[in-house]
């Protein structure tokens, strides 16, 4: 019998700590069979965050170091400087990379680093219980902002991909969101890319990925994964933000 | 040549592969040199950051892989390193920093002091850790320290801290190098380069479990305790006679062993102490130069804290007084030679 699905071996074989309807571990699987399709497992450096997904060096077997908070792109900037040949991505929060480590991120991009991102945006703090992220929609609740997102206070939603591709060293971007099979297909052909590109040298990527939080939305998995399309994708538009993989002098 | 840039050459010949720094005043020539000199040779890499704190990651992301690694600054900058060197203490991981203090608090001056000397000695970010901490006083030292922080640093897999000051920096000395740089990188056996030939590696602090944070505290201590053992380091200076030890670390040393040789002729008979290493504190040096002396004299370029580790190390066993100008203010050695003689002749020595 042909075999059609089989567990990733770059996935540990340990039950996720992840909430019921959480995008994290989706991620992982995605991220797990990517780099076991390109055969990288045994050249990856994983740089996991702070946050929800803290305990990634759990579930991914590769090797991984854990950076502090919002310092993954210049963690992984020493990592790949220090050590060229190996595979070297970031999986960051929507806090992670687009507030505290907002400076990290883009100058890592502009450098044109040859690292690999994985931006996972749930529009929240999860792990700290529910507070606003840079990318929280306007008027959406959360524990800091009780009466929604006020845009005249808070700002309006931060759109790290679009940042992003204003600077050169960035070469592929492009924004997914693992609610649906035919998204979660789409996702990971941009992982794939984006890993590509890191083998051809040819500069910073990064795929921003939307992902459900139905703790923290305070919704039904079911509720959340139709909420990112219906709201989240407004704001946050999925499709290639950038893409100058093919071209020799871009912008 | 300059302090800074005598550290940046000893630190390429200690195979230093990836230098990493942001820049301020008054250790800009040691970024500029390595800019220089080390960005050109094989292998090796050098940036100039966005900030301080990316420095510091980058340092730690290169140390995650193995490769000897460095950054330096000053002390606004170096606060800003805290949290950097906070998380490679956490992960015992090897790292050199470099602090070319100046005065403080805030932005304070460009001009050298010694304010900076509770931040370098008790760690300096959050959570119970030391680094080891070495204070040179001339240029060759820096240069020779320079290559000892990366072996010690190695060695017990530990941050290692140089602490310096605008002086020290910027001053010009002649210096001799004993080592040639390694024509191979060095890479440490532990770092990670992928999951190849063995099952995958994880380098992290975070965890749920107390008892093993607890564990984790009691090993870095008991490392501690090894190197309080093995590696405190100073120097003494005619105490052999003395009725007076001054107690001085750094630039200031170099200034007070000046103020002592103008006092001893006129016939005091007064010595130095000078800690090479700051942590671990040469407490059983003080203790034992306590048999014969009691009376010492503190020296620092500011408000008074390694005053507290001899008052620790004396525990009671003689007097301490202290001299200390804050904010870059600098004394010369006849001032200091004034201080030293004035408190003889208080204490009843003469």
């Amino acid at each position: 019998m042909k075999k059609v699905y089989a567990y990733p071996k770059s996935l540990k074989r340990a039950p996720f700590h992840y909430c019921p309807g959480c995008g994290h571990s989706i991620v992982h699987r995605l991220v797990c069979e990517v780099i076991d399709e390109m055969n990288l497992q045994d050249k990856t450096i994983g740089i996991p965050p702070p946050g929800c997904s803290v305990f990634a060096y759990n579930y991914f077997d590769v090797d991984m170091a854990e950076s502090a908070h919002g310092r993954g792109a210049a963690v992984a900037t020493g990592a790949k400087r220090a050590f060229p040949d190996a595979i070297v991505f970031t999986y960051q929060g929507d806090g992670d990379l687009a507030a505290i480590g907002t400076a990290e991120t883009i100058h890592a991009a502009n450098r044109g680093e040859q690292i690999t991102t994985i931006f996972v945006n749930n529009a929240v703090y999860g792990m700290t219980g529910g507070q606003m992220a840079p990318t929280t929609l306007v008027g959406q609740k959360t524990t800091t902002t009780p009466y929604g997102r006020d845009e005249s206070l808070d700002g309006a939603p931060i759109k790290m991909s679009e940042i992003l591709a204003l600077v050169k060293g960035t070469v592929y971007i492009e924004r997914v969101a693992v609610n649906s099979p035919d998204n979660i297909r789409k996702a990971k052909k941009a992982i794939r890319k984006a890993f590509q590109t890191q083998i051809y040298k040819l500069g910073f990527s990064m795929v921003e990925i939307l992902s459900p939080c139905p703790t923290n939305w305070k919704m039904s998995p079911i509720e959340s994964w139709q909420w990112v399309d219906r709201e989240m994708t407004k704001v946050f538009p999925l499709g290639v933000i950038k893409d100058t993989t093919e071209k020799k002098d871009a912008d | 040549m300059t302090g800074n840039s005598a550290i940046a050459e000893a630190a390429i010949r200690a195979g230093c592969q990836c230098y990493f720094g942001y820049p301020i005043t008054p250790q800009n020539e040691l970024t500029e040199y390595m800019a220089a000199n080390l960005s050109r040779r094989k292998g090796c890499s050098f940036i100039q950051a966005e900030s301080e704190i990316s420095a510091i990651n980058m340092v730690y992301g290169a140390s995650v892989v193995g490769a000897r690694a460095m950054t330096s600054s000053s002390s606004p900058g170096i606060s800003l390193k805290q949290e950097g060197i906070s998380y490679l203490a956490a992960c015992e991981l090897p790292a050199v920093i470099v602090n070319m203090s100046r005065g403080g608090p805030g932005l304070g001056s460009i001009v050298a002091a010694q304010s900076d000397y509770f931040q370098s000695t008790r760690g300096g970010g959050h959570g119970d850790y030391r680094t080891i901490v070495l204070a040179p006083s001339s240029v060759q030292e820096l240069a020779d320290l320079t290559h000892k922080a990366f072996d010690l640093s190695d060695k017990y897999k530990i941050p290692t801290l140089i602490l310096g000051d605008g002086i020290l920096g910027q001053m010009m000395e002649p210096v001799e190098f004993h080592y040639e740089a390694p024509a191979e990188l060095l890479v440490r056996p532990d770092g990670l380069r992928g999951a190849k030939g063995r099952p995958s590696k994880i380098i992290k602090t975070f965890t749920s479990d107390p008892a093993q944070l607890e564990e984790l505290n009691w090993s870095l201590f008991r490392r501690y305790e090894l190197i309080k053992k093995q590696e405190t380091a100073c120097e003494t200076f005619m105490v052999d006679d003395a009725k007076l030890i001054v107690v001085a670390f750094g630039i200031a040393a170099r200034i007070a062993r000046g103020a002592i040789k103008t006092v001893r002729a006129e016939g005091l008979k007064v010595g130095l102490m000078r800690p090479i290493t700051l942590w671990p504190y040469p407490s059983e040096k003080i203790q034992e130069l306590a048999k014969g002396v009691k009376q010492y004299l503190v020296f620092e370029l500011n408000m008074g804290q390694m005053i507290e580790d001899v008052q620790l190390s004396l525990a009671g066993q003689g007097e301490v007084s202290f001299y200390g100008r804050p904010g870059g203010v600098i004394p010369t050695p006849s001032e200091v030679a004034r201080v030293i003689s004035r408190l003889y002749y208080q204490k009843g020595l003469k």
